[in-house]
This record gives C-alpha cells, sequence and structure tokens, in this order.
C-alpha cells in the first residue's frame, strides 16, 4: 500500500513537473493541478496511512490516541485543497487576461 | 550671577516607576495626527487650532513633569511586551530627555502658529500637519526610549517622517529630490544604529538603556568596541549633517521653511548629536572616539562655516552655519571632558533658539519678498524693521556676540579647546580651528544682515515688502527674547535646567562650571575678539565679491557632496543593478521555474546521498491488490493529462479530475474523510472554473504540428529528465518516511483535547476551527483576497481578437431553422438537456439544505464551514448552469461581495468576542444545546467562527465563477448580439 501510494504521488509529481516546465499557460495549470495532489498526498502520508482509523471520536468512555489517525496533517490537506483552488482560479483568471492583452497564451506573454 | 551647585549635594535618584505622563506623551502625538488626516484637507483654521492645542497640551505635559526629572532624578515607565526576548517598551525622561522635551514640543508650538501664515490656502495642510504632529511623536520618542531598539525604531520614524516632510511639495523635482538624498543617508545611518544597538545588546546582554549607561567600562573593554563606535558613529554623523555626510542639509532646504525651522535646527539634526551625548558615558574618552568624532566635528565645523559664507539663498546660508554649530558641539563632544559636554548641551539649547528664529525670519523674507536670492534682496530694515531687528538680534546670537545666548556656549567652547585633554596634533590645532570658524561665523552673520536689511535697495527686487501679521512674527519675537533673556541672565534661566540635564548624562562625574556673562579678561574673550574683528574685516574685504558671485566657495564650487552621492546611487541602484539583472536574471517564466524545481531536486539529492534512506523490502508489508488498480488508473489519468494538456485541454482536464477523484477515494481509504470530501467538492468547482475559461483560449490543432527543431527535442528530453527525476524522487522520500515509525508528534495532544477543550468529536474540524483558528483566519482572509483580485482583473478583461467571436457550436445551434422558430442565438439548442436543466433548479433546496446539514454536522462528524461553502457554491452555479446568467440574477440577489465580508466580519468578531470574557483572541467556549424538535446540537462558539468560514467560502467561490460567467455576457453585448438563456449557459 505505501509503495503504491509512493509511486502514484511521484507520478503525480512527475507529470505536474513536465506541465509546469511546458510553454503553455492551459499547461502550466493542469501541472500545478497535478503537482498539488502529489504535494497534498504527500504531506497526507506524513502522518502514516491507516486504515478506517479516522480522526472522529467515538462518543463516551476515555480517548485513546492510538485508535485514531493523526489529525494534524489532514488538516493542513484541507487547507491546503481550499487555497490550492484559490491559486488555481487567480492563475486562470490572469492566464485569460494576459491571453486577452497580449493574444498570445505563451506563459511569457509572446510566442518565442 | 553664578549658578553653582555642587555635584554631591544631589546623588542620582532611582527612576520613579510607572508614569501615565509618558505614555501620553508619546501617544498623543500620533492620535492627533490622524485626527488631523479626517478633518478637510485644506481648513488651515481647524488644523493649526488642533494641531496648536495638541503641541501647548504636550509642552504643559513636559513642563509639569520638571520635578520629576529634576536633580537627576529620571521618570520610567516599562510596558512589557515580548519578555522572552528581553524587549519590552521602556519610556524615560531624565533631565537631559527633557530639555529635548521642550525643545521639540516649544519651539513646535511656535512653528505651527508660524505654518498657519507662512501655507498658503492652495496647500493641503492637513497632509503637512499630520507628517509634522507624527515628526514629533517620533522624535519625542528618540528622546524618551528607554530601549535601544525601541530608540532605533523611532529614530527611522523621523527619517521616514523628515522625507515626507521635506518633499510635501512632491510636485518640484528638487524637494523630491532632496526628500530622497536626507532619507537615503539618514536611513543608511538608521540601519547602522540598529546593527552597533544589536552589538551593544550583544556585549551589554539587554538593550535597556539604563543596563547599556551602567555598563562603559564593559563595552570600552569588549573587543567589538571599534564596530559599535563606528556603526553609532555612522548615525549621528549622518542625522546630524556631519562631514563627509553634511551635504544632504542643504539640498533639504527644499522643505517649506517651517519644516526647516522645526527639523534642520532644533529637533531632528540634533538627533545625531542628542545620540551622541546619550552614549558619550558609554563610548567617550578613548583615543578611537577623540580621532573620529574630532576630526569629523573639526572638518564639519570649519568647512560649514566657510561654506556658508559664499551661499546666495539665505535658507543655504543658514543650513550650512547649521553644519557648521553642530560640527562645533560634536567637536565639544569628542574631547570627552565633561566640561565638554556641559557646553555641547548648552550650545544644542542656545543654536536651536536662534537658528529657529532665523530660519522663520527667512521665510518672512520669502514670503513678503518673493525671493531668497541675497543679490536680490537688501535694504529691507526700511520696510520690515521689526523683523529685521529681530532678525539681526538673532544673527548676532549666532555670530557669538556677548549679552546673547549663542556668546555664552562659544565663550565654553573656546575655553574647552585651549584646554590639552589628549596630547596630539588634533588637540593643538584645536584652538585655531575654532577661531577661525568663529571667524566665519562672524563674517557669515553680517553678511546675512548687510545683504538683506541693510544697503541700498536692488532694481530686481521681485516685490515691495512690508511687515508680516504679527501672529506669524510672533514665535521670531519670543524666541529672539530667549536668547536675550538666556543671554544676560543665564544663571537664574536656564541654569537649573541645564544642570539637570547635566547631572543626568555626567551623574557623579558631573564638573564645576560657571554660567555668567563675565569672567575677567581671559584667553576665550581674546579668541571672541579676535573672531568678531576679523570676521567684519574678512566680510568688508568679500563684499564686493559676493554681491555678484555664484553659489558656492570659489575654487572648490564644482567638488560637491550631493554629486558624488548621485553618481553612487546611479552606480549602485541603477547600473550595477542592471548588469546583475543581465548576467543573472531572465523575465522568462520557463528557466525560472527550471532553476527552482532543479534546485529543489538538488537539494533533496545532497541530503539523501549524504543520510542514505535505508528503505525496507516492499515485499514485507501487506499488500492489497484493490489498491493497487486504483492507483494504476490514477497513474494513467495524470500521465494522459500530461500528454494530452497541449491540444486536447478538455480531455487533459478530464484525466486531470480523474487524477483528482483517484486523490479522493485514497482520502476516503486511509481515514481521511473531511479531506476526501472537501476534495470532491473543491474538484467540482475547479472543474466548471476552468471550463468557463477554456472558451477564450486559443484554437490548437494537432494537425499544424510543425517539425520541432533539434533543440525544441532536446529541451523537451532535459524537462522530461527532470520531471522524472523529481517524480522518483518524491516516490522515494514518500515511500521511505510512511514506512517509518512515526516519531512523538503533537498528534496525541489534538486527540485528547478535542472534545474535551474543543467540544468537538471531529478533531480535524475541531482543529481548524479552534486550536489553530488563528491560521483559518488568515487562510479565509486569503481566500477573500483571491476572489477580490480575480473580480478586479475581470472586470477590465478584453479577450483576444481571435476568441471575441462566438465558438463553433454556438454558430452551429443558430441554424437555418433561425427564422422558423424566431428564436436568437442558440435557438435550436433551447430545449437541449431540458430534463436535466428542470432538475437541477429542483436541486437548489436540497443542495442547501445538504450543506446546511454538512455544516452543522462539521464538529462532530466529516464535514464543516469549507465542505458546506463550497457546496453552497455549487448549489449556487447549478442555478447559474441551468438557466442561464440574466435569469438566475432576475430571480436571485446573488451579492457574493457581501458574503466575503459578513464572513470575515463573524470570524472576526467570534474571535474577538473572547476579550470581552478577558481571553485571548479566537478563544473558544463549547457546549450543546437543546433545541425543541432537532435535538441536541453542539453550539461551541467555534461554530460561530465555522459561519463565517462557510459564508466566506460561498461569497469568494461564487464571486470567482460568477465573474468569469459573465464575460460571455459582457462580449455579447459589447459587439450587440442579441441574447439568449443558453448563450450564455457555461
Amino acid at each position: 500500500m505505501e509503495l503504491t501510494l509512493a509511486i502514484g504521488i511521484g507520478v503525480l509529481t512527475g507529470s505536474g513537473v513536465w506541465l509546469v516546465l511546458r510553454p503553455r499557460s492551459y499547461q502550466v495549470i493542469i501541472g500545478l493541478s497535478l503537482a498539488g495532489y502529489g504535494v497534498n498526498l504527500f504531506i497526507f502520508s506524513m502522518g502514516r496511512l491507516r486504515v478506517n482509523a479516522p480522526p472522529v471520536l467515538a462518543a463516551g468512555g476515555p480517548i485513546d490516541p492510538t485508535l485514531y489517525t493523526d489529525p494534524l496533517p489532514q488538516a493542513l490537506v484541507l487547507t491546503a485543497i481550499v487555497i490550492g483552488f484559490a491559486t488555481t482560479a487567480l492563475f486562470l483568471v490572469v492566464l485569460l487576461v494576459s491571453r486577452g492583452l497580449t493574444g498570445s497564451d505563451h506563459v511569457d506573454g509572446r510566442e518565442p | 550671577m553664578r549658578n553653582v551647585v555642587h555635584p554631591l549635594l544631589h546623588g542620582v535618584v532611582p527612576p520613579v516607576q510607572g508614569s501615565a505622563f509618558l505614555v501620553s506623551l508619546i501617544s498623543l502625538p500620533f492620535l492627533a495626527a490622524l485626527a488631523s488626516l479626517c478633518l478637510p484637507a485644506r481648513s488651515r483654521n481647524a488644523e493649526a487650532w488642533l494641531v496648536g492645542v495638541t503641541m501647548l497640551i504636550l509642552l504643559v505635559l513636559v513642563a509639569f513633569a520638571y520635578p520629576g526629572v529634576a536633580h537627576g532624578a529620571a521618570l520610567r515607565r516599562d510596558i512589557g511586551w515580548i519578555p522572552e526576548l528581553s524587549l519590552s517598551l521602556v519610556l524615560r525622561m531624565d533631565g537631559f530627555a527633557w530639555v529635548f522635551s521642550v525643545l521639540i514640543t516649544g519651539i513646535g508650538l511656535l512653528v505651527v502658529l508660524y505654518t498657519r501664515y507662512y501655507m498658503s490656502p492652495e496647500d493641503p495642510v492637513a497632509r503637512f500637519y499630520a507628517f509634522f504632529l507624527a515628526f514629533a511623536g517620533s522624535m519625542l520618542g528618540v528622546v524618551t526610549s528607554g530601549n535601544i531598539i525601541q530608540l532605533v525604531v523611532f529614530w527611522e520614524m523621523t527619517s521616514v517622517f523628515s522625507f515626507l516632510l521635506i518633499g510635501y511639495w512632491y510636485h518640484n523635482a528638487p524637494a523630491r529630490d532632496g526628500a530622497r538624498m536626507a532619507l537615503t543617508v539618514t536611513g543608511v545611518g538608521g540601519l547602522a544604529l540598529l546593527a552597533g544597538g544589536l552589538l551593544i545588546g550583544h556585549v551589554v546582554g539587554s538593550y535597556d538603556l539604563d543596563a547599556v549607561l551602567a555598563s562603559g567600562d564593559a563595552i570600552r573593554a569588549s573587543n567589538l568596541y571599534l564596530p559599535i563606535l563606528i556603526l553609532v558613529l555612522l548615525a549621528a554623523f549622518t542625522k546630524s549633517a556631519q562631514f563627509p555626510f553634511q551635504f544632504w542639509l542643504p539640498n533639504a532646504m527644499a522643505a517649506p521653511t517651517p519644516v526647516s525651522a522645526y527639523l534642520h535646527s532644533a529637533t531632528m539634526v540634533k538627533a545625531g548629536v542628542f545620540l551622541l551625548a546619550r552614549f558619550w558615558p558609554v563610548l567617550a574618552g578613548t583615543p578611537e572616539w577623540f580621532w573620529l568624532v574630532g576630526l569629523a566635528g573639526l572638518a564639519t565645523l570649519l568647512l560649514g562655516a566657510f561654506f556658508a559664507i559664499f551661499e546666495q539663498d539665505i535658507k543655504g546660508l543658514l543650513a550650512y552655519s547649521t553644519i557648521s554649530h553642530l560640527g562645533l558641539i560634536t567637536l565639544l563632544l569628542s574631547l570627552g571632558s565633561p566640561l565638554g559636554l556641559v557646553a555641547a548641551i548648552f550650545h544644542m539649547m542656545n543654536h536651536a533658539t536662534f537658528k529657529a528664529s532665523l530660519f522663520m525670519a527667512a521665510g518672512i523674507i520669502d514670503h513678503e519678498v518673493g525671493t531668497r536670492d541675497m543679490r536680490k534682496l537688501g535694504g529691507l530694515f526700511t520696510f520690515m524693521p521689526i523683523t529685521a531687528t529681530l532678525a539681526m538680534v538673532a544673527s548676532a546670537a549666532m555670530a557669538g556676540v556677548p549679552l546673547l545666548n549663542g556668546f555664552l556656549s562659544k565663550e565654553m567652547f573656546f575655553a574647552e579647546t585651549v584646554e590639552t585633554h589628549t596630547p596630539s596634533i588634533l588637540d593643538t590645532v584645536t584652538p585655531y580651528v575654532a577661531v577661525l570658524a568663529g571667524t566665519f561665523a562672524v563674517t557669515y552673520s553680517i553678511r546675512f544682515i548687510h545683504s538683506v536689511f541693510l544697503g541700498p535697495i536692488p532694481a530686481d527686487m521681485p516685490r515691495t515688502a512690508h511687515e508680516p501679521p504679527f501672529v506669524m512674527r510672533l514665535p521670531v519675537l519670543l524666541l529672539v527674547l530667549i536668547c536675550l533673556i538666556v543671554g544676560i541672565a543665564p544663571g537664574h534661566t536656564i541654569g537649573p535646567f541645564l544642570h539637570s540635564a547635566v547631572l543626568s548624562v555626567l551623574g557623579d562625574e558631573t564638573p564645576y562650571y560657571s554660567l555668567s556673562v563675565w569672567h575677567g579678561v581671559n584667553l576665550p574673550l581674546l579668541m571672541s575678539t579676535i573672531a568678531l574683528v576679523a570676521g567684519s574685516l574678512f566680510y568688508f574685504t568679500l563684499k564686493i565679491y559676493l554681491a555678484t558671485s555664484e553659489e558656492g566657495p570659489p575654487l572648490i564650487r564644482r567638488l560637491r557632496g550631493e554629486r558624488i552621492f548621485e553618481r553612487v546611487m546611479v552606480s549602485v541602484a541603477w547600473r550595477w543593478a542592471r548588469l546583475l539583472e543581465i548576467r543573472f536574471g531572465t523575465r522568462r517564466l520557463q528557466p525560472q521555474l527550471l532553476l527552482v524545481i532543479s534546485v529543489a531536486v538538488a537539494a533533496a539529492l545532497v541530503v539523501l546521498l549524504r543520510g542514505g534512506l535505508g528503505l525496507p523490502s516492499p515485499w514485507s508489508r501487506g499488500v492489497d491488490l484493490l489498491f493497487p488498480v486504483l492507483w494504476a488508473i490514477g497513474i494513467v489519468c495524470a500521465i494522459g493529462a500530461a500528454y494530452q494538456a497541449k491540444y486536447h485541454r478538455l480531455v487533459a482536464l478530464v484525466l486531470m479530475s480523474g487524477a483528482g477523484l483517484v486523490t479522493c477515494v485514497t482520502f476516503v481509504w486511509l481515514s481521511a474523510p473531511d479531506l476526501a470530501l472537501t476534495q470532491l467538492l473543491v474538484e467540482v468547482v475547479t472543474t466548471v472554473l476552468i471550463l468557463l475559461g477554456l472558451r477564450w483560449l486559443p484554437k490548437r490543432s494537432e494537425e499544424v504540428r510543425q517539425p520541432s527543431s533539434i533543440r525544441a527535442t532536446l529541451r523537451r528530453y532535459r524537462d522530461l529528465g527532470i520531471a522524472v527525476v523529481s517524480g522518483a524522487g518524491m516516490t522515494l522520500v514518500a515511500y521511505a518516511v510512511m514506512t517509518r515509525q512515526p516519531p512523538q508528534t503533537i498528534a496525541d495532544y489534538f486527540v485528547e483535547r478535542a472534545y474535551s477543550e474543543g467540544g468537538g468529536r471531529n478533531v480535524v474540524n475541531v482543529i481548524l476551527v479552534d486550536f489553530r483558528g488563528f491560521d483559518t483566519f488568515g487562510e479565509i482572509a486569503v481566500l477573500g483576497i483571491v476572489a477580490l483580485t480575480v473580480f478586479a482583473l475581470l472586470r477590465r478583461f478584453r479577450p483576444a481578437p481571435d476568441s471575441v467571436e462566438s465558438p463553433f457550436q454556438q454558430q452551429q445551434q443558430t441554424g437555418p431553422e433561425d427564422e422558423a422558430t424566431s428564436g436568437g442565438d442558440g435557438s435550436i439548442a433551447s430545449d437541449y438537456l431540458l430534463v436535466p436543466s428542470v432538475t437541477m433548479r429542483w436541486l437548489f433546496p436540497v443542495i442547501i439544505m445538504f450543506a446546511a446539514y454538512l455544516f452543522m454536522r462539521g464538529h462532530d462528524l466529516p464535514g464543516g464551514g469549507f465542505a458546506a461553502g463550497i457546496a453552497m457554491a455549487a448549489a449556487f452555479i447549478l442555478q447559474y448552469m441551468a438557466s442561464g446568467v440574466r435569469v438566475v440574477e432576475e430571480q436571485l440577489r446573488v451579492l457574493p461581495v457581501r458574503w466575503i465580508g459578513m464572513g470575515l466580519l463573524i470570524a472576526a468578531a467570534t474571535g474577538m468576542g473572547s476579550w470581552v470574557f478577558g481571553y485571548p483572541f479566537l478563544t473558544s467556549h463549547a457546549r450543546y444545546v437543546d433545541l425543541p424538535v432537532i435535538g441536541k446540537i453542539p453550539a461551541a462558539t467555534a461554530l460561530l467562527f465555522d459561519l463565517g468560514v462557510f459564508s466566506l467560502v460561498v461569497g469568494a467561490t461564487v464571486l470567482m465563477l460568477i465573474a468569469l460567467a459573465h464575460q460571455s455576457i459582457r462580449r455579447l453585448r459589447a459587439s450587440g448580439i442579441p441574447l439568449s438563456q443558453n448563450a450564455e449557459a457555461p
């Protein structure tokens, strides 16, 4: 399971990096999103992988932390997902405005 | 007339603790500055009253504080700030600071009176007075700081406000240049002071001024002494315009005259010598101090006086004279003798009074005649006898004529220069240089009097002058009276105050000194007489030359400090910067990203190679078949998206979402229901957003693909290589971490306390809205800012020419049946997806209910403000998709900006609510409330905070989506094409 997820993270990141280095702004957007998935999973996996142990406390009784997965990376990733959405939106709009102004969708605003 | 106080009679009284006076002294000017900004920009009377009364209150406050600082006592107020770093705000006033506070508030009050008549009704005085007050506050801060770091902060604030005041008339270029030069020079000095202060703190172990002043021996013995000295001197010399930094002061004369009268005579330029005197007990008395300070003082004294003679601008003359007098004070401080310090403090006070009055007189002349050029002035005594008399008395004080205050401190100065302090050549030449500079001072003072008020009236004088309004002359009158009174009866007037000031700096070392006009015939008197006679003679030799000469002294006219300064500025800030940019910079994104990624990969590789990973065998872990299948799909999606993103954008988007879904399922699988929920919802809105944007991108088809060059192919292989390496690296690192035992983390803390302290069972949500609520607050603020930025960017959006037309698909929908159905654009598709669109419309309340459900359960079960907000936003978007922009907005009032504002307000108000109960920001309180029908619901204050989060997320998401969706109608409206519902549907 760990190996599978690690490979998944690697592929997501690699695809993202490849796209981020491309010249067209749409490619960069897709790349950032893919890399974002990879990074979010990576941060999440820092809390180690647990199956069937969500950090939602059972009602009543004493609380045993070993029964639950680490909630902290989850909280971090949750905000990262939302902020990631915001950056994607901002980047998309900058892309559109830049294309409107320059007529080109190259990341530098002009064809090489 | 002798004022003798034996030092042993008054021991140093320990500082009095706690004084509200000091706090109001520092805060009042800044509060009044804010108030002054609130008045209409040109309300000169209201402004003058406000600022004048503020200054008066400050002056009265300072005056009443005198008993607390007399005889070496001090007032002190500590306000804890970061005690762990031994940083606290310490306000401290002793006799020396008191004298300065009187100068700042007293002369400030007079300058305010003067300004009322000086400024033209067109000048936006609100800004002027606000800067003026803020400057006065900063200056008071400098003199009453009891902590070195705090001193540096106020010090830099004086630089900033002086910049704003010098550049007040920003429409004229000399004002801007002068302001910039003053800021650069004094700002650099401030940075040096910060470095020096940090070093002092390092040596002493405390930044507290009292502690620092008590450890002079430790500092002088430290091997950091020389760096400390140089840094502190750099600060003092730049601020007080000491050679070689004197050039900024004459250029700062482009400021309005009240600014020159206040900043460049009485206050700001005195901050440098104030600093030297303040640290005198700690830093002075060493050969290094003697040589560095002495040489600078001597050079400044002589050069300033010499340059002043040859200035044609009255304010220029006064500026160089100020430089020279500051040099005199510096020279006195360099001697390292307590008597020198007494003379220095005395001269600081005297110079402030006569020079402020002279600047104001210069302003009156400029105001009444229209020029400050002495070649065009003359015989003004006939027109304005009172002003002329006052200015002549003040000039006499500047020249050091007996019975005026300037004479007294100059006598003390001469007496000190004659004494031998450190046997050396510098000590030997000092008296001669002093007499020479005294001579020059007499020359330029006579020059000022003679060429402005006496002599023939030049034919080209701009206009006939007359006396200014009484109130404009009043400040000059008062200051000149002070010069006279102090000059005639020093012991009874200034004596006790001077003594308190000296006592607070020197303590037990306070020497015996005598303040009196007549000491009998002695060497200093002889020196004064020589200076007076020689100076007069020198002026009458130069008179003819000066009447027509160019600005600046002969021969070295070309050698000007500001030219060198400009050269240096151009080299550093322009040429070198350009060179660096050309050599190392690029404006292209790809190389920058390449660099960032390569550095990241290289850094990770270095760590890897040095430490190693020690990976366990993958087969030793349990194998689950379904998970690899899931990720096989994810991997195909990711690679597919990467491959298709250039030519098949929609395919890439779908594949990307596929990878997103796999991520989402992974979160579910690995016990992160909250993440899965949020990811899924975000996925929906991201897809909609990108779909909306796709329409504005250029067409690009695979057929036109040209055979790529070798360079392009190589570049692709290089990028592929980097991508593979970074992907493989991430795999390795992730695997290595995941297969290791986790260290002891703070997770247990959150899990154990989530219910007992946060009142919620969903630990992730409790962390977000309670434990780390402040972070979330910052985060939603970011989200709001992004949404507003998107909105602002799109308001001015102009599509590229090739995207203006309707897309091919929409044109197809307006087919030949157009006339038959009498429909408009897209009429064929008017019934397209009718059933889904009806369903979507009816889903609106359902999704709202779902969002409410997600929100309410958030504290105990997966859900929460973020997820609920995005779900709510999705409800809105579905409406837009089903009915089109216009129909929705006719039926619904969607005001996303209000949602954003309300969200932030609710979150902030919840946070501040805990202040009411005396807890820190965002402390939460939790309990369960029993509601009829619904039953027990959690009602933590964190829930209110979450409501803010929810509202903001709804507002931000909807705002971004709507702003983008609106572009379609705007385009059609602009091109005059009639609208129909489906045209706007995304």
